[in-house]
């Protein structure tokens, strides 16, 4: 089966139109002795038979349709308004390509600047590229883009320990060929204070998480000043839907921020695609890396939107471009436009809002049981952090198969002085009775 | 036709759906730090009815040209028809909703669907080993550039600087190049649309980390002496990199690990029909031989323990001896590998190089159709994309840009313009194989009418296009008025 849609007549009329005798001869410069190789791939299926297998696949899943899940570390489990679905699945949007030819793209490209513009409101910043591949590719494009902004003068980043770690670990593997040296995340449980002793004129970019990978919130400020003090640039990696409740890293002195898009209204998907966002202040915009959307007017006046600032990328500036970067992530940016659009300035405050207490809300009823003990030390806003009386993952097991629920995050696995610890994350999704469902599971899991 | 801005439908107080309200004993906010609670009012998000938010979005897309609404050749993009289906496997609540940190062993489904997308890959290609893990084109080069390096490094050969690239090629070669801390070193092409290969004689030496090719190439044009040059390359130690961009002319005509290729990125979004989506999510797994396999990014999917004939194998993460790192959070784009292995799923080895076929039979069609009346500068048998230059002698005026304009308005994208840089004015078609005869037809009667109209009325293609929901856009205002955001700044900036 094929999407082909040629008769055979139509062949026999191509080829002799052509002057061939068969598809074969148009391969006759491939060397002989690799031509027309046997591939030993499983046989076709017709699409039934296809669904039925993709559906067993997906079947054998534990997945958040069919369990209440606590497990966040880096992808939420927020709901997905039926809407976005709906309007990502129009053809006009998924059957695109990137809007090179403004003329016939005017709906991805508005669609885009709209994007741009909501990213902005929500960081507190003043532009916004068009998206990168996630958030940690994000991260990874600031520290190129610090380090070009210094013109490689300077070759220090500082990294705070509390930053995801596949986060840290994408931007070592991306800046590996620049002889950068990457610090503050060696020792793992440095707090952001103890980062500003680092800081010298070799400082080009500092990284402070907001909120950090175990859910705590700390002003960030302080950080912002000492790092501006020594030259350097801030990033800040923040969670979009925490900014509905939080004052934007644009206020508090940051010079990017970045950060997963996935919690507006992208399915959690197994880890992608997601929506790397990023967004700077207006100086810095001509080192930024990515496809970017700007206004203009079209040959009557007529307003419209183009891709801008090209010269900056890899199709006309080759070796000499901010980045390799080619695409975006389209479609997921306005998947993430259509779910702020319709949450709105206070739907988006009611998520973050519910996020929030619900969380405290675990928190305290966890905090009761006994053998538990949540770490309050510093305050967070939808994720926290519990030390257990067993090992996380025997505990993750009997969550699943006696109760039905997908716990939390094994911190041992990433900080070896949080072994048998377990990140707990609660979104909307989280009804109370799920809470009280899992402190219950908990207790019982504590007494065996 | 144009439309509003969603912030010009916003009027205080409405809203576009309904959440639940806090419904647990509320926190204080007084436990966060001194002033970070957010002032609600510079939460500047627009204030809109759900029916306004479809309306604005189905408004917008109404203004879009997609593969859905007709022919859209742009070359070396390969615009091919998606498959519906993939659409609605990808987002089967078992995928869709599981989550990416979850015990392996709670999400064997998405394991073993992985694992399988690999192992067709390494066949489709002639490789060793496979990584689903880059998320495009160019973060596959990316990926394929720091294995290369690390290798050498690995062998104690730090001396090897410079990558060997085409002038033929992608930008997004040597952008990758640089980004690795390495040198380009751009070679010419000879009159055949080939790699020179005098030029690359002299190139190669111990200084060299590689070279990066794309075969077919960006003109369509198999690499005639491509085994003389891996031979070249490999002789002075070096590597090849195969662009795959173009494979959509390649699965089961030739397999480029068999050609002696080390490393070649996947385009999901080319060759296996992922959608595009306006500029991704694209998917860009990188296969790799044997002597690069240790270098691959972590994790990768494994057989941690074998099945037997009740139960089936246990799927599992494994980091690579050697890994470069990580080029990305989680697994990748898992949600195109889904729709990838529903288009092979569905095709199988027959209907893949089916594809192939009717791939390169479409663009010769194409071109035996038009070679008349555009300029063909490099003229031999095409693979699955052709480039003809847009230009002409006699009509002066009219330049490639003018014939993209104006095929707008006969409900066509245009192909891809003024690329690769070696053909001036350059117009490179790829029409794929999902594309009917009539449409091929069409198309060529629209171009020689294009043709026809730049000797005789220049004056309607220098104005095109006409019919569009705009005219041409004023690009260097764009970039010199540099306005990226809608809104006004926010006070605490300067």
């Amino acid at each position: 089966m094929s999407y082909i849609p040629h008769t055979d007549a139509d062949r026999k009329a191509m080829l002799a139109a052509i002057g061939v005798k068969s598809t074969d001869e148009f391969f006759a410069d491939v060397p002989a002795s690799v031509r027309f190789p046997d591939l030993d791939l499983p046989g076709p299926l017709s699409e039934p038979e296809t669904m039925r297998e993709l559906q067993e696949l997906a079947g054998s899943n534990a997945h958040t349709g069919e369990f209440s899940c606590f497990l966040g570390a880096g992808a939420y489990n927020h709901f997905v308004p039926s809407i976005v679905n709906q309007m990502i699945m129009r053809g006009e949007f998924f059957t695109a390509y990137t809007p090179y030819q403004p003329e016939v793209s005017q709906g991805t490209l508005q669609a885009i600047y709209e994007y741009q513009s909501m990213i902005c409101a929500l960081t507190g910043m003043e532009a916004s590229n068009a998206s990168h591949y996630d958030g940690a590719t994000s991260l990874a494009e600031a520290a190129v883009m610090a380090i070009n902004h210094f013109r490689l003068k300077r070759k220090k980043i500082i990294l705070s320990p509390l930053v995801h770690p596949h986060y840290r670990a994408v931007l070592r593997t991306y800046t590996q060929g620049m002889g950068l040296n990457i610090v503050g995340d060696d020792q793992l449980d440095l707090t952001l204070s103890d980062l500003v002793p680092l800081m010298d004129t070799d400082t080009a970019m500092v990284v402070a998480p907001y909120p950090d990978f175990l859910g705590g919130v700390e002003d960030l400020k302080p950080i912002a000043d000492a790092a501006h003090g020594v030259g350097a640039l801030l990033c800040v990696v923040a969670n979009p839907v925490a900014l509905g409740l939080l004052t934007p890293p644009g206020a508090l002195g940051a010079d990017m921020v970045v950060g997963e898009g996935q919690p507006l209204g992208i399915p959690i998907s197994f880890g992608g695609p997601y929506l790397g966002f990023f967004a700077t202040k207006k100086e810095y915009v001509r080192k930024m890396a990515g496809r970017l959307v700007g206004e203009t007017v079209d040959a009557s006046g007529k307003k419209g939107y183009v891709l801008t600032l090209a010269t900056r990328e890899q199709h006309i500036r080759r070796e000499k471009a901010t980045s390799n970067i080619c695409t975006n992530q389209g479609l997921m940016a306005i998947a993430a436009t259509v779910y702020l659009s319709t949450l709105g300035r206070n739907g988006l405050r009611q998520v973050a809002e519910v996020c929030y207490h619900r969380a405290h809300y675990a928190a305290d009823r966890i905090g009761e049981l006994s053998g538990y003990t949540v770490l309050r030390d510093r305050p967070f806003f939808h994720e926290f952090v519990v030390r257990c009386p067993r090992p996380v993952a025997d505990i993750n097991a009997e969550l699943l198969d006696e109760y039905g629920i997908i716990g939390g995050y094994d911190l041992g696995q990433d900080y070896a002085h949080l072994d048998q610890h377990m990140l707990l994350a609660v979104t909307e999704m989280n009804m109370p009775d799920d809470i009280d469902d899992l402190a219950n599971a908990l207790e019982e899991i504590a007494k065996q | 036709m144009t439309e509003p801005l969603i912030y010009d439908y916003s009027s205080p107080g409405r809203a576009g759906i309904t959440m639940p309200q806090p419904d647990v004993p509320l926190a204080s906010f007084a436990d966060l730090p001194n002033g970070l609670v957010r002032d609600p009012q510079t939460l500047d998000l627009p204030e809109v009815s759900q029916l306004d938010v479809v309306r604005h979005f189905t408004h917008l897309s109404a203004l879009n040209h997609s593969i859905d609404k007709g022919f859209y050749p742009l070359g070396s993009c390969t615009m091919k028809y998606n498959p519906r289906i993939n659409e609605e496997t990808a987002r089967l609540p078992g995928f869709a909703f599981s989550h990416p940190m979850q015990d392996p062993l709670t999400a064997q489904g998405n394991l073993a669907l992985m694992y399988q997308l690999q192992e067709w890959l390494k066949e489709i290609g002639g490789f060793a080993a496979v990584t689903l893990q880059p998320a495009a084109g160019a973060h596959g080069e990316f990926t394929g550039i720091l294995m290369m390096r690390a290798y050498h490094l690995d062998r104690g050969d730090a001396a090897r600087k410079k990558i060997l690239i085409p002038n033929s090629a992608h930008g997004t070669n040597p952008a990758s190049t640089t980004m690795s801390g390495l040198e380009v070193v751009e070679l010419p092409s000879d009159s055949r649309g080939n790699i020179d290969l005098e030029a690359l004689r002299q190139a190669c030496g111990p200084d060299v980390v590689g070279l990066m090719i794309t075969n077919p190439n960006t003109l369509g044009l198999f690499e005639e002496h491509i085994e003389d040059v891996v031979k070249l390359v490999h002789g002075c130690g070096g590597l090849i990199y195969g662009d795959g961009a173009n494979m959509n002319a390649m699965v089961g005509i030739a397999r480029p690990g068999d050609l002696g290729f080390d490393v070649l990125h996947y385009n999901l979004h080319k060759t296996f029909s992922t959608p595009h989506g306006g500029g991704g999510p694209g998917s860009g797994p990188v296969g790799v031989s044997e002597r690069l396999a240790d270098f691959l990014p972590a994790p990768l999917v494994a057989i941690v323990e074998d099945g037997d004939d009740d139960e089936p194998p246990l799927y599992g993460f494994i980091t690579p001896k050697k890994t470069i790192g990580r080029m990305k959070a989680f697994h990748g784009q898992f949600g195109m590998h889904v729709r990838a292995y529903t288009y092979m799923r569905v095709h199988g080895a027959e209907g893949l190089r089916e594809n192939s076929e009717v791939a390169v039979l479409n663009a010769n069609y194409l071109l035996a159709k038009l070679k008349g009346a555009y300029y063909l500068p490099y003229d031999r048998v095409c693979k699955h994309e052709f480039v003809l230059e847009g230009h002409w002698a006699d009509a002066p005026d009219v330049h490639a840009l003018d014939i993209s304009k104006r095929l707008m308005d006969y409900g066509i994208h245009p192909p891809t313009n003024y690329f690769p840089l070696i053909v001036k004015e350059a117009l490179m078609i790829e029409p794929t194989e999902t594309e009917s005869k009539e449409t091929l037809d069409q198309f060529a009667e629209v171009m020689l009418t294009i043709a026809k109209e730049a000797h005789e009325s220049p004056q309607v293609l220098k104005t095109a296009p006409h019919v569009t929901p705009v005219a041409r856009l004023d690009e260097v205002r764009a970039a010199k008025e540099l306005v990226l955001c809608c809104r006004p700044l926010p006070e605490w900036a300067e």
